[in-house]
């Protein structure tokens, strides 16, 4: 029997970036907060030391800062026919736990949405037709509009210190940025870090090709900075550990650094690790979740924390699976394309070119971000009449570190081992690099989650069931980008080049990013949606989803930023309605 | 086959001289001790925490083979890493960490990955017994005791697909051997391979301390040359 504790007014379930930023909302506002943490506690004095973090093997290869698949993981498979199995082990994507989450690890890239990406079916059938968004395509408006998020994204970019170059100050457009972005309130808090090798030459390249490369927007700090929490953050030190890393340096942003210094030291919340959530009790009569229930993983106990108020900040597999457990929303069935928890799962569609060339690369010189990005064709900044899919990305040099174990390359035709290859990886180690395309992942219906029928996780829940595969659009846009990639190595002089577009199944052999979006969409009916505008669930007042999971498709931006504005976004309408009068802040 | 009966000793005789040590023993097996070509008596052999001799034999000329010595590095075995995958298969890795092994076991199709029960360490110890297995039939004897051409043929076999194991998958447990290769050889010293930091030196990586703010634009586009450190450096 689960021990009853004292109620709280807000239990938060997860203390990654969302939940960080919940907590500090939300006390700030007076309540009592408790935030549940399935992984251990973590700092950077700890745990992110020189020299032990520049541990290629540790860190990246053996996953040192991942979640242990042998506690929780996925199952998954590309179509709902086929029998789905455990991801045994990090392969396609790895995900990561402890105290800061994935933002503890991540590579500082920080986005903001392309406006017409909020109200994606309209603005394309406004655009294109109504008849041209093909029928298994279930792309949706969010709900929640560019303008609405600005402030927001502009709170998170501050929190964070990011480094970039604004191209689109309150309408007008300015040299040197990204002339593709909706308008932004200010500039970025950080001039943008050191252009490297890299990003001269795809910059170079681009703007020959007439295009308008602009420094990648980093919460990698060029400069020691102070937040407007109080909190200090470093500069950064170009050490090419970066993703899949902490920062040793305390310059890429996390919540470890900008938040959790003032937000552990205030009497109104309480972290509790190793705290993992096994449900949530929900009274659907009321339309309130009374307690969330979780095991304590240093003793197997089990405790029920009442709250007047549940936010669900995990990543978006928990987020789904927390939904399905409770009872919260109708599950999606991708046969009738009815239902709403585990709809529209989507990944991001990323390939690159790899470009051998006769500069000096020196990879190990290397921040979190690609230096140097061209927005051109990402999402609908390009016309799609009669290229037969729609979506797009970003193309930028993949250059954020030369961990040798990893991060080596021959040109084709190379043996894989002996002298030869000896000799061709010493010449090539810094003469390559690759073009990496990043891009949209579009909804499609046969794409979801729900919860695996056979296979339990270490504390007896079901794992989470992915079934997805690359949807034929999506595929079509990522050969269109990988040949404008190709383009822009050929222009950089790039003696060869080595284009890999995604066209291929989804699975172990072909890893990209560790970017999961869908599942507890947000939007405007909650016929098609879990959420509402304000992050809110439609089925149950005093629940609020945050996160990837509340996307109702993925951008070809990375998703962090984001989900850092809707944070702040569901905070504020939290804290400005929602506490003077509880109850559903979207009449459905 | 009489030397399948010979006892895989003394293979390992330290790093930078294995070869040395290999070659003394033979010569003296063959000829009195004054005639021995080595005059410092050979260094001790390196304890082994996991890996029978067999084991050991079969990686040592699998890893010398994919890294063989030349002008730009010592030979695998001679870089540490045999003792690398040995420490790595010894510990947390090698018995499961980080591996879901709850069944049932099915074997789903590529995409899906990684499906066998086996730790790493069960892994390794089937499979080189598979490919030891498969040398002595296709070519009449176990992995290391074959030629360097045939110990390179059998690798080309067995990335190419064309090897057939005995219960096993040839290409997935290539992939995996050559994988711990690359580790071994690239991974900071501190794991027991790239001994010397001979892969760092080779491709001009510097390792640590890895700070570049002040000279990210001086080095920019420019060879840099700074003398490779690594963790141990620093503590």
């Amino acid at each position: 029997m689960a021990t009853v504790l004292k109620p709280v007014d807000v239990c938060i379930v997860g203390l990654g970036w969302s939940g960080s930023i919940m907590a500090r909302e939300l006390t700030k506002a007076g309540l009592s907060v408790v935030a549940l943490e399935r992984g251990a506690d973590r700092t950077p004095a700890e745990d992110f030391v020189f020299p032990y973090i520049r541990d290629e093997l540790k860190v990246r290869v053996r996953n040192g800062l991942m979640l242990d698949t042998a506690t929780e993981t996925l199952s998954m498979r590309n179509a709902a026919s086929e029998l789905a199995l455990p991801m045994r082990k990090w392969e396609v994507f790895s995900l990561g736990d402890n105290v800061g989450g994935a933002g503890s690890h991540w590579n500082g890239i920080t986005w903001r949405f392309t406006p017409s990406e909020f109200v994606l079916r309209s603005h394309l059938e406004e655009r294109y037709g109504k008849n041209a968004i093909p029928a298994d395509m279930t792309i949706q408006d969010w709900g929640v509009n560019y303008d609405d998020l600005e402030p927001h994204y502009d709170r998170f970019e501050k929190l964070c210190g990011t480094s970039g170059k604004a191209g689109n100050i309150k309408g007008k457009i300015m040299e040197g940025g990204n002339p593709f972005e909706g308008a932004r309130s200010d500039e970025y808090p950080n001039k943008p870090l050191i252009m490297s090798q890299a990003g001269l030459m795809m910059t170079k390249a681009a703007r020959e090709l007439g295009l308008h490369p602009f420094p990648t927007p980093a919460s990698n700090s060029s400069t020691p900075y102070t937040n407007p929490e109080g909190c200090q953050i470093g500069g950064c030190q170009y050490c090419g550990h970066c993703e899949y890393f902490g920062c040793e340096a305390n310059a890429k942003a996390s919540p470890n650094i900008c938040l959790h210094p003032v937000l552990f030291n205030d009497a109104k919340f309480e972290r509790r690790t190793l705290s993992y959530v096994s449900n949530l009790k929900f009274d659907s009569a009321s339309r309130r979740i009374r307690s969330v229930v979780y095991v304590d993983r240093r003793t197997g106990a089990e405790y029920e924390q009442p709250a007047e108020l549940v936010i669900l900040c995990a990543y978006p597999f928990n987020n789904v699976l927390l939904m399905r457990l409770a009872g919260v929303g109708k599950p999606y069935d991708p046969a009738t394309g009815e239902g709403v928890i585990g709809k529209n799962y989507c990944y991001q569609t990323n390939s690159n070119v790899a470009a051998f060339v006769d500069e000096e690369i020196n990879p190990f010189i290397g921040t979190g971000v690609s230096p140097a990005v061209v927005d051109d064709y990402q999402g609908d900044n390009f016309d799609h009449g009669g290229l037969g899919f729609f979506g797009g990305g970003y193309i930028a040099p993949g250059v954020s570190g030369g961990r040798p174990i990893q991060v080596r390359n021959t040109p084709p035709g190379t043996p894989r081992w002996g002298s030869a290859w000896k000799e061709a990886t010493a010449k090539w180690y810094n003469h390559w690099f690759p073009l990496s395309v990043h891009g949209t992942s579009y909804a499609n219906r046969g794409n979801y989650l729900d919860l695996d029928p056979t296979y339990r996780d270490a504390i007896g829940r079901p794992l989470v069931r992915m079934t997805f595969n690359y949807p034929e659009n999506d595929r079509k846009m990522s050969v269109f980008m990988t040949n404008k990639a190709n383009d822009i190595a050929k222009a950089m002089g790039a003696k060869t080049t080595v284009p890999v577009p995604r066209t291929s199944n989804f699975g172990a052999s072909n890893g990209a990013a560790s970017h999961h979006t869908g599942g507890v969409i947000m939007g405007k009916d909650p016929k098609t949606s879990a959420l509402n505008r304000y992050l809110q669930s439609w089925d149950c007042d005093n629940l609020f989803v945050m996160g990837g999971a509340a996307f109702p498709q993925n951008a070809g931006h990375n998703p962090t930023g984001t989900i850092g504005a809707l944070a702040y976004w569901s905070a504020k309408a939290i804290v400005e309605q929602y506490l003077k009068s509880p109850g559903a802040l979207v009449k459905a | 086959m009489a030397d399948s009966a010979i006892p895989r000793r003394g293979f390992l005789k330290g790093a930078g001289l294995a070869g040395a040590a290999l070659a003394t023993n033979e010569a003296q097996a063959q000829a009195p001790a004054a005639t021995t070509t080595v005059a410092k008596s050979p260094p001790a052999p390196e304890a082994l925490l996991t890996l029978t001799a067999t084991e050991a034999a079969f990686l040592s000329a699998a890893y010398d083979t994919f890294i063989p010595a030349d002008a730009l590095s010592p030979s695998g075995t001679d870089c540490g890493l045999v003792v690398f995958w040995d420490r790595e298969l010894a510990g947390a890795f090698g018995y499961g960490q980080g591996l879901y092994r709850d069944g049932p076991h099915a074997q789903g199709k590529p995409e899906q990955g990684y499906q066998l029960p086996l730790t790493p360490r069960a892994y390794f110890a089937a499979g080189i017994k598979a490919a030891n297995a498969y040398a002595k039939k296709t070519r009449g004897k176990e992995f290391d005791r074959l030629a360097p051409a045939d110990r390179d043929a059998m690798l080309h076999e067995m990335d190419a697909g064309k090897a057939e194991f005995d219960g096993m998958n040839a290409k997935m447990f290539f992939e995996a051997l050559y994988s711990s290769a690359m580790e071994g050889f690239f991974s900071d010293p501190i794991h027991g391979g790239n001994r010397g930091l001979a892969s760092w030196k080779m491709v001009g990586y510097p390792g640590l301390p890895a700070t570049y703010a002040r000279t990210a634009e001086e080095y920019r586009g420019k060879k840099v040359d700074l003398k490779p450190r690594s963790i141990q450096d620093f503590i």
